[in-house]
């Protein structure tokens, strides 16, 4: 499949990819956030479409998630937003979201409208392998679109070739048992799971989340992965300094 | 047509396990071991001695004769009032510790609404010598002091949740946020039959003692096995699952669901998840919720915080869609009125949650040879403030 994640995940470098979500600090934030990120050379970029009920999230996430509800962020709202977003942004563009508000939205209908507008790839937690393969895969193929899974700790060596087997683009690494910004830096325990999924040399790169908050932690996330995400210490910065300077941010990591 | 679980955890299209990825392992390990765990022998005794000498089992299945009289109807009270700690809860939750105990955990997570499932757990976590912390709303901890200083004195930690709503919704998102950063030692005693396969379906099993009972009494009394309707209230519906489960496949039985109006179901005040819900994913679970055109999870209200849930066990969801179950919704102020009445006419004062249940009389009308059986899921002391404000008692 030819898709700007996939020409992404082949450059030659480690991938810094940002997730922020959408609406937030300010409802209509959602465009100048990402067109300042790609211009910062962030390589790929997470779009959070917020959830009332954000179950893998952690306060950061959650405080968002609530504000850009409260500023009256949609689904319908977002894609709007978005209409004319590859007419400025050229880096690979992935809805993170939960499954209900797709769910109302349509499965369908909101593939298409993804595909219209030029999303890549969609990451949607609470949305399992099983019922991904059997109701909605044909779906999200039709309409060119990346899904990602994620990978834990816990998550067993059978159970991460299975996920690697159904996987098209990359495989969202969590790097700890954890809700979104729950803990930073890693231990003992991060490196051995690094050292084990490398070991298994799986057909998708595998991309790390959770933990990383700056460079120390980018550069140990990504000494065996294709690249890392970084979400809630980028929500801090958002809340910290607004929506439109973020050099200091992106520099401070690589 | 089957109204149980399948392997999956499916009834009919509503269930399933819409987990993120970090609660796999949890929930996968329950899966696995739950059906054959509730079958062992040492498990069965150990968890039916507890319901006997602790919990006070079998509960009785009494005969409201003035309440019969008045309605013209032979109606029974299955007396889950009468368990220690004053509901139907504690049934899941010595089944759920056990369970824990036996897939080796040490540490029991909760959520609780009004405080029931709360104390239920924290209770059994005393019984047991297991660490207990409870997940409570921050606006429920105000509004339930009482339980609160139950918790604490049967020695669980309650942790308040202070994101979203700050009710039970949020309390189950962070009892499921702390399985998520606690998933090796942690087992989560979910409160209803609600959430992610298998608990619908575990906590169902742990309940259905109540319809195997009432069978047997029922038996007794009337020399059949099988009531013509039975009657329960449904927040998240577990007293319902267990009063319903025996029943479920006998066409004959009549179900009737009774679900918390508020103040009335137009206004915007309401917990009746039938009436308002569309199908959705609440708490890893397909089934109604009450929500927006967007998809996000509203708040519902009710004068009971016990069916204060914005959705329904997956069990129910398929009850209401096949037909199977009659869905009846009570505003607050009849639900009170009939709380009164069993008080008057029985002596029994009944929790709101199961007054609501007793208010479809007025309406639902039954032959006078029916034999109708209603859960009297749980007893009123704990809304004693509640009715002394609302009958300036």
């Amino acid at each position: 499949m030819t898709n700007r994640i996939s020409q992404k995940l082949q450059e030659d470098k480690k991938l810094l990819s940002i997730y922020f979500t959408a609406g937030y600090p300010s409802l209509n934030d959602t465009v100048s956030v990402i067109e300042g990120l790609e211009k910062n050379g962030v390589d790929m970029i997470e779009i959070g479409l917020p959830f009332s009920d954000p179950l893998a999230d952690g306060p950061t996430i959650q405080e968002s998630s609530t504000k850009a509800l409260k500023n009256g962020m949609t689904t319908e709202v977002l894609f709007n937003q978005l209409k004319d977003i590859r007419k400025t942004v050229s880096i690979p563009l992935i809805i993170m979201g939960y499954f209900n508000p797709m769910l109302q939205y349509g499965v369908e209908a909101f593939c298409q409208k993804c595909q219209e507008i030029g999303i890549d790839g969609l990451i949607i937690p609470d949305l399992p392998v099983d019922v991904y393969n059997e109701e909605y895969k044909s779906i999200f193929e039709k309409h060119g679109l990346v899904n990602v899974f994620l990978i834990t700790p816990q998550t067993s060596d059978e159970r991460i070739r299975f996920i690697d087997s159904v996987s098209n683009g990359f495989i969202y690494m969590v790097s700890s048992a954890s809700v979104t910004g729950a803990k930073s830096g890693f231990g003992d325990e991060q490196t051995q799971y690094f050292d084990r999924i490398a070991a298994m040399e799986l057909k998708n790169p595998q991309i790390v989340g959770f933990g990383i908050s700056n460079k120390e932690t980018f550069i140990a996330a990504t000494e065996k992965a294709k690249g890392a995400i970084i979400g809630s210490a980028f929500i801090k910065h958002l809340t910290a300094f607004g929506a439109d300077k973020f050099d200091t941010f992106v520099n401070n990591i690589r | 047509m089957s109204y149980n679980a399948d392997s999956r955890g499916y009834y009919g299209e509503f269930g399933g396990a819409f987990i993120p990825e970090m609660l796999y392992p949890n929930c996968e390990e329950l899966r696995q071991n739950y059906v054959q765990v509730m079958q062992e022998d040492f498990f069965k005794k150990e968890f039916q001695q507890l319901l006997k000498d602790y919990v006070g089992r079998p509960t009785p299945l009494y005969f409201a004769e003035r309440l019969s009289n008045k309605y013209n109807t032979k109606i029974y009270l299955k007396r889950e009032d009468l368990c220690h700690t004053g509901a139907h809860k504690v049934n899941n939750t010595i089944g759920q510790i056990l369970m824990a105990k036996r897939l080796g955990k040490n540490r029991i997570i909760a959520e609780t609404g009004a405080g029931q499932h709360g104390v239920a757990t924290a209770t059994v976590c005393a019984l047991m010598g297991l660490e207990c912390v409870v997940y409570m709303g921050e606006i429920d901890i105000e509004r339930q002091a009482p339980n609160v200083a139950r918790m604490k004195m049967l020695g669980a930690e309650v942790r308040p949740a202070k994101s979203g709503s700050r009710t039970l919704k949020d309390a189950t998102n962070e009892a499921i946020r702390d399985w998520i950063n606690n998933p090796v030692d942690t087992h989560y005693i979910i409160g209803s039959v609600v959430g992610p396969h298998p608990y619908p379906d575990m906590v169902a099993r742990f309940q259905s003692v109540i319809s195997e009972e009432i069978k047997w009494q029922l038996k007794e009394k009337e020399g059949k096995e099988n009531p013509d309707y039975v009657v329960a209230c449904v927040g998240g519906g577990s007293n319902a699952a267990g009063a319903y489960y025996h029943f479920l496949d006998n066409p004959k039985v009549g179900i009737i669901a009774v679900e918390a109006a508020g103040k009335g179901i137009d206004s915007g005040e309401s917990a009746a998840t039938s009436a308002l819900g569309k199908v959705g994913i609440i708490h890893g679970s397909k089934t109604l919720l009450m929500q927006t055109t967007d998809g996000q999870i509203t708040e519902p209200y009710s004068i009971s915080a016990g069916l204060d849930y914005p959705g329904v066990g997956p069990m129910h969801a398929h009850l209401f869609k096949s037909g199977r179950g009659e869905f009846i919704s009570i505003t607050d102020v009849d639900a009170m009125k009939a709380g009164l009445e069993l008080s008057k006419l029985e002596g029994i004062i009944p929790a709101i949650e199961s007054s609501h249940a007793f208010a479809i009389l007025e309406t639902r009308k039954f032959e006078s040879d029916d034999v109708v059986v209603i859960n009297l899921s749980g007893r009123g002391d704990k809304d004693l403030n509640t009715y002394i404000d609302y009958f300036k008692l």
